[in-house]
C-alpha cells in the first residue's frame, strides 16, 4: 500500500503539476483574455465607492 | 453602530449570544476551578460584554434603508483597531522575551511569566491577533469593493471579528495556564479549534456569498489571494488539530498523530501558515492597496495570476525542508528542499510586479510614507523569500537550523514584509473609511515608518550574525575530534546580538504605538468633523491621490 501511494505521488505527482503550470500559463497569455485582464487592473482605480445596483 | 442592524439581525445575535452563555456556563461547570472552567467563565464575560451594549439598543427602531445602498464597513473599522491593539499587545511580549534572552535575570518567579509560556503569547499575538485582524478586516473592504457588492448581511461578519478574537484571547490566556497542544502557531486546545472552525467556515460562507452576488464579473486577483489564505487556513487548521481530548470536561488532548507522521504534519500546517496566513492574504492586500494608493493599475495582471497558481500549489509541498536529517524519509525531506526552491519563481513574480507598478511613481513614493512601506514591504518579501529557498537546501540548513538565522528569517518576513505591507494598507485604508482627506499626522507615519525599518534592519542583522555564529561554532572540531565550543561558550558569543535585538524589536514596538495613535486620532478628528459638518451621509473622497506634502 504504501508502496503504491509513494510511486503514485512520485509519477503522476509530476504529471499533474506540469499539466497545471502549462493550464495556468495558456489561460494567462490566450490573447482573446488580454482585454479581461486589462479592464480588471485599471477597473479598482475608478473613485467609485457605492455598491452597483 | 448596533442601531445599523435590522431587527432581525440583533435578535438573531441576541440568540447566539445566549447560547454562547450557555456554553460558557457548561464548560465553567464541567472544569471546575481548571484552567478549561476559567475559559468558561471567559467565555460567559465575552457574550454579556458583547449582550449588554446590544441590549441598549436592542428596541432601536430598523435602520434607515439607505444604508444598504453603501458597503458596509463598520466591522472592518473595529477590526482596524483591534489590530493595531493586538500589534502593541503581541509586539510588547515579544520584546519583553528578547529582553529575557538578553537578561534571563528579569524574569519574575510567576509561572504564567516564564519563557515558554510568554513567547506562544507574542507568536500568537503578532500572527493571529494583529495579522489575522488586519486581514479580516481589509479583506471585507476589498471584497466589497472589487466585487461592486454589499456584503451579504451584517451579522455573520461580526460573528467572524468577534469570534476570531475570543479565539484568540482564550489562546493568548491558555497559555499563561500552561494550556498548549505543544504545536508551534497551533498551540491552542481542542476547545478553541472547534470554535475557530465555526468562525472559519463562517468567513468562508461570507466570501462566496458575497462573490455569489457581485456585479463586477471578472473577480479581481486580490480576491484569489484573500481565498486561497481562508480555505487553505481552514484545512491546515482541521486536519493538523485532529485530537481526542481527555475527557469533554478537560483542556487536554492528545493528537490523532504520532512520531515522524506528526512532525510531518505539524511542518505541513507549520510552513503553509506562513504560506496562507503570513503570505497568500497579505499578497491579497498588496495587490490592492498598493496599486491604488500609487494610482496605477498592477503592472502585469498575467504574471500576477501565474505567481498565484504557482504559490497555492507548491507551497503545499514545501513544508518538510523544516525536517532536513530528521526520521522523516529521505526523498520527503528533498521533495520539500526542490519545491521551495522553485517557489522562488512566483514569489519574486510578485516581488517585482509590485515593484514594476511603482516605476515611474518614485517620486510618490519619495514623498508619501504610506506608499513607501508597500514598497518595503515588497523588497523585504523578496529578500525573506529568496533566503528562504537558501535556506530549504540541505546543506545550507545543515549550518542554520536551530540557530537565531532562523528567527532573522522569519523577522525579515513577518517585520519587513508582512507588518509593513499591513501599516501600509491600514494608512491608506483609515482616511477612506473615516472618510478623511488624510491621516491625522503625515509626520507621524514618517516618523513610525523610519522607526520600523531602523527596528527591522537592527533585529534581522543582529540575528544573521548571531545565527552563523552559533552554527559556526555548533559545528567546530579541534585536531582530536571533539567540539571545539561548548554550548555555553556560544551563548556567551550571542549575548550582545540578543541586546541589539531586543533594541531592535523595542524600535519596532514604538512605531507601532505611533501609529494607533495616529489611527485612533484620525477616527476622533474625523468624528468631530462630522459632528460640526451636522453629519451627511455621502460618500466623498474615496482613494483620491494622496495629498503630498510640501517639498515635493
Amino acid at each position: 500500500m504504501h508502496d503504491m501511494v509513494v510511486a503514485f505521488s512520485k509519477s503522476w505527482g509530476l504529471f499533474y503539476l506540469v499539466a497545471l503550470a502549462v493550464g495556468v500559463v495558456i489561460y494567462a497569455y490566450w490573447p482573446a483574455n488580454r482585454a479581461r485582464f486589462t479592464r480588471a487592473k485599471n477597473s479598482i482605480l475608478d473613485k467609485d465607492d457605492r455598491p452597483w445596483s | 453602530m448596533i442601531a445599523r442592524l435590522t431587527v432581525a439581525e440583533r435578535q438573531s445575535a441576541l440568540l447566539i449570544l445566549i447560547v454562547m452563555s450557555f456554553l460558557g456556563l457548561a464548560m465553567a461547570a464541567a472544569g471546575r476551578g481548571t484552567p478549561f472552567g476559567l475559559h468558561g467563565f471567559l467565555v460567559i464575560a465575552a457574550s454579556i460584554g458583547v449582550g449588554l451594549p446590544l441590549l441598549r439598543k436592542f428596541y432601536a427602531p430598523e435602520p434607515d434603508p439607505a444604508q444598504f445602498e453603501q458597503y458596509y464597513d463598520d466591522p472592518t473599522k473595529v477590526g482596524i483597531v483591534l489590530a493595531m491593539l493586538w500589534a502593541i499587545a503581541g509586539m510588547f511580549v515579544g520584546v519583553w522575551v528578547a529582553a529575557l534572552l538578553a537578561w534571563p535575570d528579569l524574569t519574575i518567579d510567576a509561572a504564567w511569566a516564564s519563557f515558554g509560556r510568554l513567547r506562544p503569547i507574542h507568536t500568537s499575538g503578532v500572527i493571529f491577533g494583529f495579522g489575522g485582524n488586519a486581514l479580516i478586516a481589509t479583506s471585507f473592504h476589498v471584497l466589497q469593493r472589487t466585487s461592486r457588492a454589499r456584503l451579504p448581511d451584517q451579522l455573520s461578519p461580526w460573528f467572524v471579528l468577534l469570534g476570531y478574537n475570543l479565539f484568540c484571547v482564550v489562546a493568548a490566556t491558555g497559555y499563561m495556564m500552561g494550556v498548549t497542544q505543544s504545536k508551534e502557531y497551533a498551540e491552542p486546545e481542542w476547545y478553541a479549534d472547534i470554535w475557530l472552525v465555526i468562525v472559519w467556515v463562517v468567513y468562508f460562507l461570507i466570501y462566496i456569498r458575497t462573490l455569489a452576488r457581485r456585479k463586477e464579473p471578472h473577480i479581481y486577483v486580490a480576491n484569489w489571494y484573500y481565498m486561497a489564505f481562508i480555505l487553505v487556513v481552514a484545512i491546515l487548521h482541521i486536519v493538523n488539530n485532529l485530537a481526542v481530548p481527555v475527557s469533554f470536561g478537560d483542556f487536554k488532548s492528545y493528537s490523532a498523530f504520532s512520531g515522524v507522521q506528526d512532525a510531518m504534519t505539524q511542518w505541513w500546517y507549520g510552513h503553509n501558515a506562513v504560506a496562507f496566513f503570513l503570505t497568500a492574504g497579505f499578497l491579497g492586500m498588496l495587490y490592492y492597496y498598493l496599486p491604488k494608493r500609487a494610482g496605477r493599475p498592477i503592472f502585469s495582471y498575467r504574471l500576477s495570476i501565474i505567481s498565484f497558481w504557482g504559490i497555492t500549489f507548491m507551497y503545499m509541498w514545501a513544508g518538510s525542508h523544516h525536517l532536513h536529517y530528521t526520521a522523516l524519509p529521505q526523498w520527503v525531506q528533498t521533495l520539500g528542499m526542490t519545491f521551495s526552491i522553485v517557489l522562488l519563481v512566483p514569489s519574486w513574480a510578485s516581488a517585482g510586479n509590485a515593484l514594476a507598478t511603482l516605476n515611474g511613481a518614485w517620486h510618490k513614493v519619495r514623498d508619501d510614507a504610506t506608499l513607501r512601506f508597500m514598497m518595503v514591504a515588497a523588497v523585504f518579501y523578496g529578500i525573506s523569500t529568496f533566503e528562504g529557498s537558501f535556506m530549504a537546501i540541505r546543506a545550507v540548513n545543515s549550518l542554520s537550523h536551530y540557530t537565531d538565522w532562523t528567527v532573522g528569517h522569519v523577522h525579515a518576513g513577518a517585520l519587513g514584509w508582512v507588518a509593513m505591507i499591513t501599516f501600509g494598507s491600514i494608512y491608506a485604508l483609515v482616511p477612506w473609511m473615516w472618510k478623511r482627506e488624510t491621516m491625522y499626522s503625515a509626520r507621524l507615519i514618517e516618523v513610525h515608518f523610519w522607526l520600523a525599518l531602523a527596528g527591522t534592519v537592527v533585529y534581522v542583522f543582529a540575528m544573521w550574525n548571531s545565527g552563523i555564529i552559533q552554527g559556526l561554532m555548533w559545528r567546530t572540531y579541534t585536531d582530536s575530534g571533539t567540539l571545539a565550543y561548548s554550548f555555553i561558550d556560544s551563548l556567551v558569543a550571542m549575548h550582545p546580538y540578543y541586546i541589539a535585538r531586543a533594541f531592535g524589536g523595542l524600535l519596532f514596538l514604538l512605531g507601532a504605538i505611533v501609529g494607533t495613535y495616529n489611527v485612533l486620532m484620525t477616527i476622533r478628528v474625523a468624528k468631530r468633523e462630522r459632528a460640526q459638518s451636522g453629519g451627511g451621509t455621502d460618500v466623498p473622497s474615496y482613494g483620491r491621490d494622496p495629498v503630498l506634502q510640501a517639498g515635493e
